[in-house]
Protein backbone atom coordinates (compact mmCIF):
# COMPACT_ATOMS: atom_id res chain seq x y z
CA UNK A 1 0.00 0.00 0.00
CA UNK A 2 1.16 3.02 -0.71
CA UNK A 3 2.59 5.45 1.55
CA UNK A 4 1.63 9.18 1.61
CA UNK A 5 4.04 10.78 3.51
CA UNK A 6 6.75 9.34 1.71
CA UNK A 7 5.25 10.46 -2.17
CA UNK A 8 4.67 14.13 -0.61
CA UNK A 9 8.41 13.56 0.77
CA UNK A 10 9.52 12.80 -2.67
CA UNK A 11 7.42 15.80 -4.55
CA UNK A 12 9.01 18.04 -1.95
CA UNK A 13 12.92 16.94 -2.62
CA UNK A 14 12.05 16.91 -6.16
CA UNK A 15 10.06 20.26 -6.45
CA UNK A 16 13.52 21.75 -4.35
CA UNK A 17 15.82 20.73 -7.33
CA UNK A 18 13.80 21.79 -9.74
CA UNK A 19 13.92 25.24 -8.02
CA UNK A 20 17.81 25.08 -8.36
CA UNK A 21 17.82 24.39 -11.25
CA UNK A 22 15.56 27.22 -12.00
CA UNK A 23 17.57 29.36 -10.28
CA UNK A 24 20.95 28.32 -11.43
CA UNK A 25 19.10 28.91 -15.24
CA UNK A 26 18.05 32.48 -13.94
CA UNK A 27 21.69 33.21 -12.69
CA UNK A 28 23.29 32.23 -16.06
CA UNK A 29 20.87 34.20 -18.20
CA UNK A 30 21.31 37.04 -16.25
CA UNK A 31 24.95 36.58 -16.58
CA UNK A 32 24.15 36.36 -19.90
CA UNK A 33 21.98 39.43 -20.39
CA UNK A 34 25.20 40.94 -18.45
CA UNK A 35 27.88 39.87 -21.52
CA UNK A 36 25.55 40.69 -24.07
CA UNK A 37 25.26 44.05 -22.40
CA UNK A 38 28.86 44.54 -22.33
CA UNK A 39 29.40 43.32 -26.17
CA UNK A 40 26.77 45.88 -27.54
CA UNK A 41 29.04 48.30 -25.43
CA UNK A 42 32.00 47.20 -27.48
CA UNK A 43 30.04 47.41 -30.94
CA UNK A 44 29.13 50.66 -29.86
CA UNK A 45 32.75 51.82 -29.08
CA UNK A 46 33.68 50.60 -32.71
CA UNK A 47 30.91 51.96 -34.64
CA UNK A 48 31.90 55.27 -32.87
CA UNK A 49 35.64 54.61 -33.36
CA UNK A 50 35.41 54.02 -37.19
CA UNK A 51 33.08 56.93 -37.80
CA UNK A 52 35.97 59.20 -36.18
CA UNK A 53 38.43 57.22 -38.65
CA UNK A 54 36.34 57.76 -41.41
CA UNK A 55 35.47 61.57 -40.52
CA UNK A 56 39.49 61.83 -40.33
CA UNK A 57 39.40 60.20 -44.01
CA UNK A 58 40.94 56.87 -43.09
CA UNK A 59 38.96 55.16 -45.96
CA UNK A 60 40.81 53.02 -48.25
CA UNK A 61 41.40 54.68 -51.72
CA UNK A 62 41.84 57.89 -49.34
CA UNK A 63 43.50 60.46 -51.81
CA UNK A 64 46.17 61.22 -48.69
CA UNK A 65 47.00 57.77 -48.45
CA UNK A 66 47.45 57.27 -52.23
CA UNK A 67 49.29 60.45 -52.46
CA UNK A 68 51.54 58.84 -48.90
CA UNK A 69 51.37 55.50 -50.96
CA UNK A 70 52.89 56.95 -54.13
CA UNK A 71 55.51 58.54 -51.90
CA UNK A 72 56.93 55.94 -50.99
CA UNK A 73 56.51 53.75 -53.79
CA UNK A 74 59.32 57.17 -55.45
CA UNK A 75 61.59 56.55 -52.21
CA UNK A 76 61.63 52.85 -52.48
CA UNK A 77 63.11 53.54 -56.13
CA UNK A 78 65.01 56.28 -54.90
CA UNK A 79 67.02 54.12 -52.81
CA UNK A 80 66.87 51.32 -54.81
CA UNK A 81 68.96 53.28 -57.38
CA UNK A 82 71.18 54.58 -55.28
CA UNK A 83 71.61 51.09 -53.41
CA UNK A 84 72.56 49.93 -57.17
CA UNK A 85 74.94 53.32 -57.42
CA UNK A 86 76.86 52.42 -54.43
CA UNK A 87 76.95 49.08 -55.74
CA UNK A 88 78.97 50.08 -58.68
CA UNK A 89 81.12 52.36 -57.17
CA UNK A 90 81.84 49.45 -54.98
CA UNK A 91 82.76 47.53 -57.42
CA UNK A 92 84.45 50.40 -59.25
CA UNK A 93 86.51 50.64 -55.84
CA UNK A 94 87.50 46.60 -55.90
CA UNK A 95 88.58 46.94 -59.12
CA UNK A 96 90.68 49.88 -57.89
CA UNK A 97 91.72 48.17 -55.34
CA UNK A 98 93.21 44.99 -57.45
CA UNK A 99 94.58 47.38 -59.86
CA UNK A 100 96.47 49.00 -56.99
CA UNK A 101 97.75 45.91 -55.46
CA UNK A 102 98.95 44.57 -58.36
CA UNK A 103 100.61 47.91 -58.87
CA UNK A 104 102.26 47.74 -55.46
CA UNK A 105 103.58 44.15 -55.79
CA UNK A 106 104.73 45.24 -59.07
CA UNK A 107 106.91 47.91 -57.21
CA UNK A 108 107.73 45.69 -54.62
CA UNK A 109 109.28 43.15 -57.23
CA UNK A 110 111.43 46.06 -58.56
CA UNK A 111 111.99 47.70 -55.29
CA UNK A 112 113.49 44.15 -54.07
CA UNK A 113 115.26 43.35 -57.55
CA UNK A 114 117.41 47.07 -57.30
CA UNK A 115 117.80 46.86 -53.74
CA UNK A 116 119.58 43.50 -54.39
CA UNK A 117 121.40 43.99 -57.37
CA UNK A 118 122.96 46.74 -55.82
CA UNK A 119 123.83 44.88 -52.89
CA UNK A 120 126.89 43.40 -53.26
CA UNK A 121 130.53 44.08 -55.95
CA UNK A 122 131.31 40.39 -56.14
CA UNK A 123 130.75 39.42 -59.73
CA UNK A 124 129.70 36.00 -59.24
CA UNK A 125 127.38 36.96 -56.23
CA UNK A 126 125.85 39.61 -58.22
CA UNK A 127 125.38 36.70 -61.29
CA UNK A 128 123.79 34.73 -58.54
CA UNK A 129 120.88 37.32 -57.91
CA UNK A 130 120.26 38.06 -61.48
CA UNK A 131 119.10 34.39 -61.59
CA UNK A 132 117.61 34.43 -58.52
CA UNK A 133 115.45 37.87 -59.62
CA UNK A 134 114.76 35.54 -62.69
CA UNK A 135 113.62 32.58 -61.28
CA UNK A 136 111.59 34.36 -57.97
CA UNK A 137 110.14 37.23 -59.92
CA UNK A 138 110.09 36.22 -63.26
CA UNK A 139 109.43 33.18 -62.84
CA UNK A 140 112.06 31.31 -65.81
CA UNK A 141 113.13 27.88 -65.61
CA UNK A 142 115.72 27.57 -68.19
CA UNK A 143 117.73 30.76 -68.99
CA UNK A 144 121.43 31.90 -69.28
CA UNK A 145 123.13 34.64 -68.99
CA UNK A 146 125.97 35.42 -71.75
CA UNK A 147 129.01 38.21 -71.27
CA UNK A 148 130.60 39.83 -74.47
CA UNK A 149 134.46 38.99 -74.74
CA UNK A 150 135.19 42.19 -76.80
CA UNK A 151 137.88 40.82 -78.14
CA UNK A 152 136.49 37.72 -79.90
CA UNK A 153 133.55 39.58 -80.48
CA UNK A 154 131.55 36.66 -79.18
CA UNK A 155 128.66 36.57 -76.33
CA UNK A 156 129.97 33.57 -74.09
CA UNK A 157 127.79 31.67 -71.41
CA UNK A 158 128.58 32.70 -67.79
CA UNK A 159 125.90 31.35 -66.38
CA UNK A 160 123.11 28.76 -66.52
CA UNK A 161 119.60 27.63 -65.05
CA UNK A 162 117.20 24.72 -65.71
CA UNK A 163 119.99 23.44 -68.27
CA UNK A 164 124.06 23.05 -68.75
CA UNK A 165 125.90 26.12 -69.36
CA UNK A 166 127.88 23.17 -71.78
CA UNK A 167 124.97 23.50 -73.71
CA UNK A 168 124.93 26.97 -74.27
CA UNK A 169 126.35 28.07 -77.94
CA UNK A 170 128.96 31.05 -77.70
CA UNK A 171 127.41 33.72 -80.25
CA UNK A 172 128.59 36.39 -82.44
CA UNK A 173 127.41 39.31 -82.23
CA UNK A 174 125.14 40.60 -85.09
CA UNK A 175 124.56 36.30 -85.60
CA UNK A 176 120.99 35.06 -85.03
CA UNK A 177 117.93 36.48 -82.79
CA UNK A 178 120.83 36.24 -79.74
CA UNK A 179 123.65 37.90 -81.46
CA UNK A 180 121.21 40.42 -83.34
CA UNK A 181 119.74 41.70 -80.46
CA UNK A 182 122.92 42.12 -78.85
CA UNK A 183 124.18 44.26 -81.90
CA UNK A 184 121.13 46.76 -82.12
CA UNK A 185 120.47 46.42 -78.01
CA UNK A 186 116.70 45.74 -78.56
CA UNK A 187 115.15 43.17 -76.56
CA UNK A 188 114.02 40.18 -78.29
CA UNK A 189 110.35 38.47 -77.71
CA UNK A 190 109.10 35.73 -78.55
CA UNK A 191 105.25 35.25 -79.45
CA UNK A 192 104.23 33.63 -76.56
CA UNK A 193 101.75 31.64 -78.95
CA UNK A 194 104.72 30.00 -80.80
CA UNK A 195 105.48 26.50 -79.66
CA UNK A 196 108.39 26.23 -76.97
CA UNK A 197 112.20 25.59 -78.71
CA UNK A 198 113.87 23.91 -76.17
CA UNK A 199 116.46 22.23 -77.97
CA UNK A 200 117.11 25.31 -79.79
CA UNK A 201 119.02 27.80 -77.60
CA UNK A 202 119.70 29.85 -80.76
CA UNK A 203 115.72 30.52 -80.17
CA UNK A 204 115.02 31.85 -76.81
CA UNK A 205 111.23 32.55 -75.81
CA UNK A 206 113.43 36.47 -74.34
CA UNK A 207 116.54 37.94 -75.43
CA UNK A 208 117.41 40.81 -73.54
CA UNK A 209 120.34 42.72 -73.84
CA UNK A 210 122.06 44.28 -70.35
CA UNK A 211 123.22 47.93 -71.22
CA UNK A 212 125.17 50.55 -69.61
CA UNK A 213 123.53 53.95 -71.94
CA UNK A 214 123.83 52.39 -75.24
CA UNK A 215 126.91 49.91 -74.68
CA UNK A 216 125.64 46.36 -74.78
CA UNK A 217 127.55 44.11 -72.33
CA UNK A 218 126.08 41.10 -72.51
CA UNK A 219 122.82 39.47 -73.09
CA UNK A 220 120.55 37.78 -70.45
CA UNK A 221 118.31 34.61 -72.98
CA UNK A 222 115.36 32.88 -71.25
CA UNK A 223 114.22 29.96 -72.88
CA UNK A 224 111.36 28.23 -71.07
CA UNK A 225 109.14 29.77 -67.86
CA UNK A 226 107.99 27.23 -65.58
CA UNK A 227 104.85 25.32 -65.89
CA UNK A 228 102.69 27.35 -63.41
CA UNK A 229 103.52 30.34 -65.61
CA UNK A 230 101.98 30.20 -68.75
CA UNK A 231 102.99 33.62 -69.99
CA UNK A 232 105.07 37.16 -69.44
CA UNK A 233 102.68 39.75 -68.12
CA UNK A 234 103.27 43.63 -67.40
CA UNK A 235 105.53 43.22 -64.41
CA UNK A 236 107.75 41.21 -66.18
CA UNK A 237 108.65 43.59 -69.42
CA UNK A 238 109.31 46.17 -66.19
CA UNK A 239 111.40 43.57 -64.60
CA UNK A 240 113.31 42.92 -68.04
CA UNK A 241 113.69 47.03 -68.39
CA UNK A 242 115.26 47.21 -64.99
CA UNK A 243 117.22 43.95 -65.23
CA UNK A 244 118.78 45.57 -68.42
CA UNK A 245 120.37 48.58 -67.11
CA UNK A 246 120.56 47.89 -63.45
CA UNK A 247 121.94 44.14 -63.54
CA UNK A 248 124.54 45.58 -66.51
CA UNK A 249 125.70 48.65 -63.77
CA UNK A 250 125.88 46.01 -61.56
CA UNK A 251 128.13 43.32 -62.94
CA UNK A 252 130.25 46.34 -64.56
CA UNK A 253 130.78 47.71 -61.23
CA UNK A 254 131.48 44.75 -59.31
CA UNK A 255 134.14 43.92 -62.64
CA UNK A 256 135.97 46.95 -61.98
CA UNK A 257 136.07 46.39 -58.58
CA UNK A 258 137.17 42.81 -59.15
CA UNK A 259 139.82 44.83 -61.33
CA UNK A 260 140.85 47.48 -59.17
CA UNK A 261 140.95 44.72 -55.78
CA UNK A 262 143.43 42.98 -58.22
CA UNK A 263 145.35 45.82 -59.36
CA UNK A 264 145.80 47.33 -56.08
CA UNK A 265 147.43 43.86 -54.81
CA UNK A 266 149.88 44.11 -57.50
CA UNK A 267 150.63 47.48 -57.06
CA UNK A 268 150.92 46.83 -53.08
CA UNK A 269 153.31 43.57 -53.79
CA UNK A 270 155.38 45.64 -56.12
CA UNK A 271 155.53 47.94 -53.48
CA UNK A 272 156.57 45.57 -51.06
CA UNK A 273 159.37 43.99 -53.32
CA UNK A 274 160.97 47.66 -53.98
CA UNK A 275 161.12 48.87 -50.40
CA UNK A 276 162.14 45.72 -48.78
CA UNK B 1 102.49 40.15 -28.58
CA UNK B 2 103.12 39.86 -32.29
CA UNK B 3 103.52 36.88 -34.76
CA UNK B 4 107.04 34.99 -34.77
CA UNK B 5 107.46 33.79 -38.57
CA UNK B 6 110.07 31.55 -39.98
CA UNK B 7 111.16 32.26 -43.26
CA UNK B 8 113.19 29.16 -44.34
CA UNK B 9 114.94 30.08 -48.25
CA UNK B 10 118.18 29.79 -49.48
CA UNK B 11 117.59 32.75 -51.56
CA UNK B 12 118.36 36.03 -49.82
CA UNK B 13 116.37 37.50 -52.66
CA UNK B 14 112.84 35.36 -52.23
CA UNK B 15 113.65 36.03 -48.05
CA UNK B 16 113.46 39.90 -48.93
CA UNK B 17 110.36 39.83 -50.76
CA UNK B 18 109.00 37.73 -48.56
CA UNK B 19 109.66 40.55 -45.69
CA UNK B 20 108.43 42.53 -48.28
CA UNK B 21 105.48 41.06 -48.08
CA UNK B 22 104.75 40.71 -44.72
CA UNK B 23 105.71 44.07 -43.48
CA UNK B 24 102.15 45.51 -43.07
CA UNK B 25 101.43 42.73 -40.38
CA UNK B 26 101.56 44.38 -36.72
CA UNK B 27 104.63 43.62 -34.52
CA UNK B 28 105.60 41.04 -36.57
CA UNK B 29 109.15 38.97 -35.70
CA UNK B 30 110.51 37.33 -38.53
CA UNK B 31 113.45 35.62 -37.81
CA UNK B 32 115.30 33.77 -41.49
CA UNK B 33 117.31 30.74 -42.16
CA UNK B 34 119.13 29.76 -45.26
CA UNK B 35 118.04 25.96 -45.55
CA UNK B 36 116.17 23.20 -44.17
CA UNK B 37 119.04 22.24 -41.27
CA UNK B 38 119.38 26.03 -40.19
CA UNK B 39 115.56 26.22 -39.83
CA UNK B 40 115.24 22.86 -38.40
CA UNK B 41 117.64 24.45 -35.47
CA UNK B 42 116.13 27.95 -35.70
CA UNK B 43 112.64 25.85 -34.88
CA UNK B 44 114.40 23.71 -32.21
CA UNK B 45 115.28 27.54 -30.15
CA UNK B 46 112.28 29.36 -30.47
CA UNK B 47 108.59 29.05 -30.95
CA UNK B 48 107.29 29.83 -33.85
CA UNK B 49 103.44 31.12 -35.37
CA UNK B 50 103.97 30.21 -38.30
CA UNK B 51 106.79 29.21 -41.09
CA UNK B 52 107.41 29.98 -44.63
CA UNK B 53 109.37 27.31 -46.65
CA UNK B 54 110.80 26.64 -49.55
CA UNK B 55 111.21 23.26 -50.85
CA UNK B 56 114.81 23.10 -53.19
CA UNK B 57 117.00 24.49 -50.49
CA UNK B 58 120.67 23.15 -50.28
CA UNK B 59 121.94 20.37 -46.96
CA UNK B 60 118.04 19.58 -46.38
CA UNK B 61 115.36 20.41 -48.74
CA UNK B 62 111.41 22.13 -47.11
CA UNK B 63 109.84 18.36 -47.16
CA UNK B 64 112.20 17.41 -45.30
CA UNK B 65 112.10 19.98 -42.99
CA UNK B 66 108.42 19.13 -43.10
CA UNK B 67 108.13 16.15 -41.78
CA UNK B 68 110.27 16.73 -38.89
CA UNK B 69 108.43 19.64 -37.98
CA UNK B 70 105.09 17.24 -38.21
CA UNK B 71 106.97 14.25 -35.98
CA UNK B 72 107.72 16.45 -33.48
CA UNK B 73 104.92 17.21 -30.91
CA UNK B 74 106.78 20.56 -29.94
CA UNK B 75 106.14 21.91 -33.49
CA UNK B 76 104.40 19.54 -35.28
CA UNK B 77 100.89 22.51 -35.00
CA UNK B 78 103.16 25.38 -36.47
CA UNK B 79 101.31 26.42 -39.59
CA UNK B 80 103.59 25.94 -42.53
CA UNK B 81 103.61 27.80 -45.94
CA UNK B 82 105.31 26.23 -48.85
CA UNK B 83 107.09 28.78 -51.78
CA UNK B 84 108.00 26.65 -54.17
CA UNK B 85 109.05 26.74 -58.06
CA UNK B 86 107.87 23.53 -58.28
CA UNK B 87 104.23 23.71 -59.27
CA UNK B 88 104.16 20.14 -60.22
CA UNK B 89 100.85 18.25 -58.64
CA UNK B 90 103.01 15.37 -57.48
CA UNK B 91 105.03 17.52 -55.23
CA UNK B 92 102.31 19.48 -54.30
CA UNK B 93 100.43 16.10 -52.54
CA UNK B 94 103.84 15.30 -51.23
CA UNK B 95 103.75 18.31 -49.60
CA UNK B 96 99.90 18.03 -48.63
CA UNK B 97 100.54 14.96 -47.29
CA UNK B 98 103.07 15.76 -45.11
CA UNK B 99 100.59 18.29 -43.84
CA UNK B 100 101.90 21.56 -44.87
CA UNK B 101 98.67 24.16 -44.69
CA UNK B 102 99.45 26.36 -47.65
CA UNK B 103 101.16 25.89 -51.45
CA UNK B 104 102.02 28.94 -53.10
CA UNK B 105 104.21 28.50 -56.29
CA UNK B 106 107.11 31.23 -57.53
CA UNK B 107 106.61 33.62 -58.95
CA UNK B 108 105.22 34.63 -55.65
CA UNK B 109 102.97 37.94 -55.40
CA UNK B 110 103.27 39.67 -52.59
CA UNK B 111 99.20 40.21 -51.86
CA UNK B 112 98.99 36.45 -51.79
CA UNK B 113 101.76 36.04 -49.93
CA UNK B 114 100.13 38.19 -47.44
CA UNK B 115 96.49 37.19 -47.43
CA UNK B 116 97.69 33.21 -46.84
CA UNK B 117 99.69 34.13 -43.78
CA UNK B 118 97.39 36.64 -42.24
CA UNK B 119 94.45 34.31 -42.66
CA UNK B 120 96.60 31.30 -41.07
CA UNK B 121 97.88 33.16 -38.41
CA UNK B 122 94.15 34.30 -37.84
CA UNK B 123 93.12 30.76 -37.58
CA UNK B 124 91.68 30.08 -40.93
CA UNK B 125 92.74 27.66 -43.65
CA UNK B 126 94.79 30.06 -46.03
CA UNK B 127 92.80 29.91 -48.98
CA UNK B 128 92.75 33.36 -48.67
CA UNK B 129 95.80 34.00 -50.51
CA UNK B 130 94.46 32.11 -53.89
CA UNK B 131 94.17 34.23 -56.79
Amino acid sequence: MPNPNKEMTDLFTKGKDFFDIYSKVAEFSKELMEENKKLQGRINELITERERVLSEGGEEGDPKLLRRLEELKREKQEILSHYRQVEEENSDFLHRYQEIETENNNLANLYVASYQLHSTLDQREVLEIITEIIINLIGAHSFGILMLNDKRGLLEPVKAEGIPIAALPAIRVGEGIIGQSAKSGETYYRDSADRPLLDDYTHPLVCLPLKIKEEVIGVIVVYQLFAQKPKLVRVDYDLFNLLAAHAATAIFSAKLYGDSVRKQATIKGFLDLLTH
Amino acid sequence: MGYRILIVEDSPTMRQLVVFALRSLPDLQITEAVDGLDGLKKVRGCAFDLAIVDINMPLMDGLKLVSLLRSDPKSKHIPVVIVSTEGNSETKRRAEALGVNAYLTKPIVSGHVFRTVKALLEGGDGAGGRP
